[in-house]
Formats: structure tokens, C-alpha cells, sequence
């Protein structure tokens, strides 16, 4: 079949049964926006911007499971859309982002909207091409797909030159990939994972460290399951929250700068750690020195570069989660005897007695923490929760009562506010049946707050739960804590009205003041299904703790801030 | 922790902008490049980069890691017993001694390979560590430049 570059890129899309594509065009992507416009093989969103077309498919990507697909143009839309694929690079989401290069002609000589793409995004992405010939354009497409959703998943960027998506060629789509520098390890080690069994059956404080790798290789119902056979104590990262489910009892909670006492505790107590597919990030670990000095590492990862990057491993099994806990699980099943952890689960519960993740409640004004236990009590399993990033984001990662994984959508290793709302679009997209909910700030909202009108054009209702506590929050918190109280471009008393806001754009606003203005809120945005911006009033000057200052030890968490 | 020196080869795919996925994975991690030569293998698809670089035996793993997981990336040598060798190419004033400098470039297995006008060029090669002695002997030669090519290397 003989067809245009810009034919093929459809071609290969609806070939990888692609079924949506978040994207803005512009000059040079035109060509192929135009064979977008003839096809009915998926849809096509337009974002309103092209940092939250791609966070979008980040969003549809960590909610389904699927490859990402966003499509931009070049220069500016490139440059936007740069923020996401860093986020996505961070946390592992497979993607594939195209985007419109000027003509190969024109390349090198500065021309009206030419950057050179593939060398900012190269350090952002998992790989990426430049296509010069068309008749590379059915391989590139194939191993695009292919080296994003597989081995450490991850963004991959191909730029398409405005000449080569009008030159026309032969297409065949390939069928399989045939790359042979890049063959990532599957199967973990047998010996090296019958080793680590025997160090589970005799270690006497072992804890489980789950992280995002478990949601990204569909591993929850396995880990579950050998934590539920073992009786072994878990932590999970922000990024693994919902693996267990909340009411599992072997979960003590999330670790980390903002973690429960019990789990922080826990960590510190170990002789045992076993990490499944995290990556021992410094908002983890807190002071690397101090972080399980009592324990031997076991350390599942998929990314050979994790194993051993910061904290050295003994036992360490680099092979996909699912399929090393699933060789795991019948050894064992042999070896380990789950009572004998009976009093390390009593000395991890006594943690949690002692110093239970909790908050004081005001009759006054909305607590945030509130505000999100009672989303759970509402919504719990109905909801997906995406979050932006700050002191809501934690809270959200506290309180939410998470039963499942993918249900809770955040920006994580990059930390980037304005995640949220378009994330959460992305996830209605994928999961119409789950209420989305985007929890957010006063800040982040602001900062794709043009996606209010592609929510409503395309009917994806989006709750968006603003926790206004008129303060970029986080940022504020540390001022506080740290600064001297100097609150240095962080107050955000000025503000647009929400109510109004969300209505220019044929949304629904509502302010909520009181806790039953919140619970009314709520059930009406989910009721009646409309794209909503919810503007709670909460407790002005709340702190999220626990909290271990940065590069502080985990052991060494600050439980209450009296203010001086 | 101690700084080693190392030499890495990596095999990579010869295709557009596989060098600066390589010296950007250095200057992004803060890695150190101390030499960097790279040529096509000959009758194959691919090319040879050698990297002389200096850290920690963890930093030195990190490195060898993250080349391994740049997709167009065959192979990482980490040597242990190899040949290194480095060139050297020397520029002096025509005013200098010639025997002089054709008996010290021999010494490093070297002479003298260009006689202009002006300026005679030698050239030596050798393992590092004696191209740098090569160089400090000949300062009294009064060299107007000195161009080293980075160290290629083969394992034993």
C-alpha cells in the first residue's frame, strides 16, 4: 500500500489498537491532523494546551494500563509538552508522543517554529527518533510502542518532518520488533530468588517496600497474595498506593517524608527489606545512611540501573515483579512460616498505637484531612483519585482509603503541579464508569485551569476538590517550618472566583464552607455528572505531618508543629 | 570513597545522535569524561566509543548501568587487563633540534612525520601515563601545540 508518511502514523496508531489521542496541532503536524480528520479509527482530544494533552494520556495511561498517545506540533508545542514527558519519564508511564518537525530542508537553519526537539527531550524520555525517510516510519512506530510499554516503561518521542509526513511510500506495518540492543530481563534469577525466599524464612523483622513497579507490571494480585500467605508487614511509596487495598491488615501504610509513624518506624526496625519494584527516592529514604541500616536489602526491579543505585543490595533480582513474585510464591509457601513473625507484627502494630496517622478535627472550619476521609467515606471504590502535587497530594495519599491499584493517579517523581486536572480527564477517559476526582490546590488548579473546556467539550466530567487554603501550601509549610515564617510568594489570597470561573466555561462551581455544603457538593457534582470545580475553604495554616525534614533520618519525624 | 580510573568501551549502534546520547548521559549525571574517542567497527553496523572516566566503584557500576540502558547500546566493556594506547601529535618551531626530537619521539614509539617551512610535527603512541612524560620531556623543545587523541583500548 502505497500512502503518505502522515497516513502511516494513523495507521500504525489504530495497528496498536490505539483508541485516543490527546493532541493540539499546529504548522507542522498539520499533515497529519489532516489525515486525522478523514479517519474513524480512534478519537482525537484536543487539549487547550499541549502540556495537558500529554498529561492527559499520562492520566489514560496509568488508569487503563495502555500506551499514552499525545500528538503536537513543533517548536512551541514541543517545548510545552516537555513538562509531561519529564513527569512521565519519572514515573515509568509508557507513552508515545509524536510531534511535527519543520522539513528536513529547513532543519539546522533556525526556521519559524524549529527547535531541536530530539536533543531536549533525549535526557526526558526512554528513548526517541527523528524520522528522515518515511520508509522508516511503520519500524519507528512499532518499536515506539514497543520500548515504551515494555521492560521499565517510558515515554518514547518521535519527531516527524513536515516533508516526510507528506512523502509517500510502501507501508507495512511490522509485526514483531527486532531489536538487538534492547532486550530487557524478564524472568528474575531462580537461584538468586530461591536465595532471597530462604532470607525471608529466616529473617525475624522482614517488611515489604512496594512500589509503582508493582502497578506497572500488574503485579498487586501477586504481591497481595504473598504478603497475605507470608503475614509479612508492607509499606508502600506514594506510588504504590492502593497495591494492598486500605483495609488489608499487613498494611501498616505509606512511608516516607510525609509516611506514618508505624511505617517509618517499621522501615527503621527491619532486618529484612524486601523492595519490589521501588526505587529508594530521597523523599522515601529521607538520610540515606540511616535509611534500614538494620536490614539486608532483597531488591526486585525490572531496571537493572535501580538495583544497587543507592542502597546496595544482597540479594538483588532483576526480572519483571509479576513474574519473580509469582515464582516467589510456591517457594514460599514451602519455607516460610508466617507465624513466625508474630511479634514483629505486634511490635509494628504498637507503632501504630502509639502514633497512629490521624488529625484534629475543627467544628469550625473544614480540617483538609477531613475533607478527604470523607471523600473516601462517599466515594471510596467508586472514585478515581489524581491528585496535583503539594500539601492536598499528601493528604490525599494519608486519608484516602485506596482499595485498588491504578484507582490513585499522582505526579511523583517529578512533583508537577498542574498534573491533575488534565491527568484526571485522561482518567475519565479511559475508566467512564469511576467517578474522577481531582483533588488539588489553590495553586496547582491555576495551572491547567484551561482544561476546564475540554473536560466539557468531550463530556469527561472531571471533579475537581479545591483545598483553598488561599496559600501555596507546601511551600508555605516549609517557610514555616524552616524559614523563619517567612512567607515569600506563597500567599495566594488573590484569586479568581471559582464558582464563576467554572461556569464561563459550562462547568458547575460550588463553595463550600461547612461540612455539609461538602457532602452536598459532591453528591450533586457526582449526580449529575457535570465537570465541576469544588472550592472548599479549609483550615488556612494546616501542615501535613508526620514529616521528616529533608535529609533527616525516618526514625526522626517531627509528629506534631507547635508553633512557636 | 576512593576515585578509580576506568576505561569503558561501549559498542552502539552507529546511527545519528548516538554520541550525544552517551555524552549527555555523562554531563546529566555528573559523571566524568576524561577522554572520549569513537570510530566505526569496521564491516558492521556499529561503533566503538572508548571512555576513560573516573569515580567510585558504585559510580563506576552506575555508569556501566545506564549505558546499558540506552536502547541503542550493544555492548559495555569494563576492562580490566587491556592494551591501552594514546597519540600524541606535537608542533614545534623548525629552530628546534631535529635529532634531538627524533630521538626522544622514537623512545615513545614515535617520529617525526612533517617538516614544513616553519614547524616540524612529531607524533608518539603510547599508553597514557607515557604520552604525559613524552610531553613534559619535550617542553624544553618549546612545542606550539600539542593535539592527544584519547585512549583507544582492547581487552588482553
Amino acid at each position: 500500500m502505497q500512502i503518505s508518511g502522515a497516513q502511516m502514523v494513523i495507521e500504525s496508531l489504530i495497528a496498536e489498537d490505539v483508541s485516543v489521542v490527546f493532541g493540539y496541532p499546529g504548522g507542522a503536524i498539520m499533515n497529519v491532523y489532516d489525515e486525522i480528520y478523514k479517519q474513524s479509527g480512534f478519537q482525537h482530544v484536543l487539549a487547550r494546551h499541549e502540556q495537558a494533552a500529554i498529561h492527559a494520556a499520562e492520566g489514560y495511561s496509568k488508569a487503563t494500563g495502555k500506551v499514552g498517545v499525545a500528538m503536537i506540533t513543533s517548536g512551541p508545542g514541543f517545548t510545552n509538552a516537555v513538562t509531561g514527558l519529564a513527569d512521565a519519564y519519572m514515573d515509568s508511564i509508557p507513552m508515545v508522543v509524536i510531534s511535527g518537525q519543520v522539513p528536513m530542508s529547513l532543519i539546522g537553519t533556525d526556521a519559524f517554529q524549529e527547535i531541536d526537539a530530539v536533543g531536549i527531550s533525549r535526557p526526558c524520555t526512554k528513548h526517541n527518533f527523528l524520522v528522515t525517510d518515511a520508509k522508516d516510519l511503520p519500524r519507528v512506530m512499532k518499536e515506539a510502542f514497543y520500548i515504551a510499554s515494555t521492560g521499565r516503561p517510558g515515554p518514547v518521542h518521535v519527531d516527524i518532518p513536515k516533508d516526510v509526513t507528506a512523502q509517500i511510500e510502501e507501508f507495512v506495518y511490522p509485526e514483531t520488533v527486532e531489536l538487538e540492543t534492547y532486550k530487557p530481563t524478564v524472568k528474575g534469577n531462580l537461584r538468586q530468588i530461591k536465595k532471597a525466599v530462604d532470607a525471608i524464612a529466616e529473617a525475624s523483622r522482614p517488611i515489604f517496600y512496594l512500589g509503582g513497579g508493582v502497578i506497572n507490571s500488574n503485579a498487586s494480585d501477586e504481591v497481595r497474595e504473598l504478603v497475605n500467605m507470608t503475614n509479612i508487614p508492607a509499606v508502600e511509596t506514594l506510588m504504590a498506593r492502593g497495591v494492598m487495598g486500605a483495609d488489608n491488615e499487613n498494611l501498616i501504610s505509606m512511608l516516607g517524608m510525609h509516611g506514618s509513624y508505624a511505617a517509618n518506624m517499621s522501615m527503621s526496625e527491619a532486618d529484612l527489606m524486601i523492595a519490589v519494584g521501588a526505587r529508594f527516592d530521597d523523599r522515601v529514604t529521607g538520610k540515606l545512611s540511616e535509611f534500614a541500616k538494620h536490614a539486608k536489602v532483597i531488591h526486585i526491579d525490572i531496571d537493572p540501573a535501580s538495583v544497587s543505585k543507592l542502597v546496595s543490595a544482597d540479594f538483588p533480582i532483576v526480572g519483571d515483579v509479576k513474574s519473580v513474585i509469582k515464582e516467589m510464591i510456591p517457594l514460599a509457601k514451602e519455607k516460610v512460616d508466617s507465624q513466625r513473625y508474630a511479634q514483629w507484627r505486634e511490635t509494628v502494630a504498637n507503632f501504630d498505637k502509639l502514633h497512629p496517622l490521624a488529625y484534629e478535627d475543627s467544628d469550625e472550619v473544614i480540617k483538609p484531612q477531613w475533607a478527604i476521609e470523607r471523600l473516601g467515606q462517599l466515594l471510596g471504590d467508586d472514585a478515581n483519585i489524581t491528585t496535583d502535587v503539594g500539601q492536598h497530594q499528601m493528604w490525599s495519599a494519608q486519608f484516602y482509603p485506596f482499595s485498588r491499584p491504578r484507582q490513585w493517579i499522582t505526579s511523583g517523581g517529578l512533583g508537577t503541579m498542574g498534573f491533575g486536572f488534565p491527568a484526571a480527564l485522561g482518567v475519565k477517559r479511559g475508566c467512564p464508569d469511576k467517578v474522577s476526582i481531582n483533588v488539588t490546590g489553590d495553586g496547582s488548579i491555576l495551572m491547567n485551569i484551561q482544561e476546564l473546556m475540554t473536560s466539557v467539550e468531550y463530556k469527561l466530567p472531571v471533579i475537581n476538590v479545591i483545598l483553598n487554603n488561599n496559600y501555596l501550601g507546601m511551600v508555605r509549610q516549609w517557610q514555616t517550618m524552616f524559614y523563619d515564617k517567612r512567607h515569600s510568594s506563597t500567599d495566594l489570597s488573590m484569586q479568581p472566583d471559582f464558582v464563576m470561573l467554572a461556569e464561563s466555561f459550562g462547568g458547575v462551581g460550588y463553595r463550600v464552607k461547612t461540612k455539609e455544603e461538602f457532602d452536598a457538593a459532591i453528591k450533586d457534582a457526582v449526580e449529575k455528572n457535570v465537570v465541576a470545580l469544588i472550592d472548599v475553604t479549609v483550615n488556612r495554616l494546616e501542615n501535613v505531618l508526620p514529616m521528616v525534614p529533608a535529609g533527616g533520618s525516618l526514625f526522626n519525624m517531627m509528629l506534631e508543629y507547635k508553633d512557636k | 570513597m576512593a576515585e578509580e580510573r576506568r576505561v569503558i568501551s561501549v559498542i552502539v549502534i552507529n546511527e545519528a545522535s548516538v554520541l550525544s546520547r552517551i555524552s549527555g548521559l555523562f554531563s546529566g549525571r555528573g559523571y566524568n569524561i576524561d577522554s572520549l574517542t569513537v570510530a566505526p567497527i569496521p564491516d558492521s553496523k556499529y561503533s566503538r566509543i572508548t571512555i576513560v572516566t573516573q569515580g567510585s566503584v558504585r559510580v563506576i557500576e552506575q555508569i556501566i548501568k545506564q549505558l546499558h540502558k540506552l536502547i541503542p547500546v550493544l555492548k559495555v566493556y569494563e576492562h580490566e587487563n587491556l592494551v591501552e594506547k594514546e597519540m600524541a601529535l606535537v608542533k614545534f618551531p623548525i629552530s628546534e633540534c631535529l635529532s634531538d626530537i627524533a630521538a626522544l619521539c622514537a623512545a615513545y614509539n614515535g617520529k617525526i612525520v612533517n617538516v614544513g617551512e616553519d614547524v616540524i610535527i612529531c607524533n608518539v603512541a603510547d599508553i597514557p601515563g607515557r604520552v604525559d612524560n613524552f610531553l613534559k620531556a619535550i617542553k624544553r623543545f618549546h612545542p606550539k601545540e600539542i593535539v592527544r587523541s584519547g585512549v583507544v583500548a582492547m581487552e588482553i
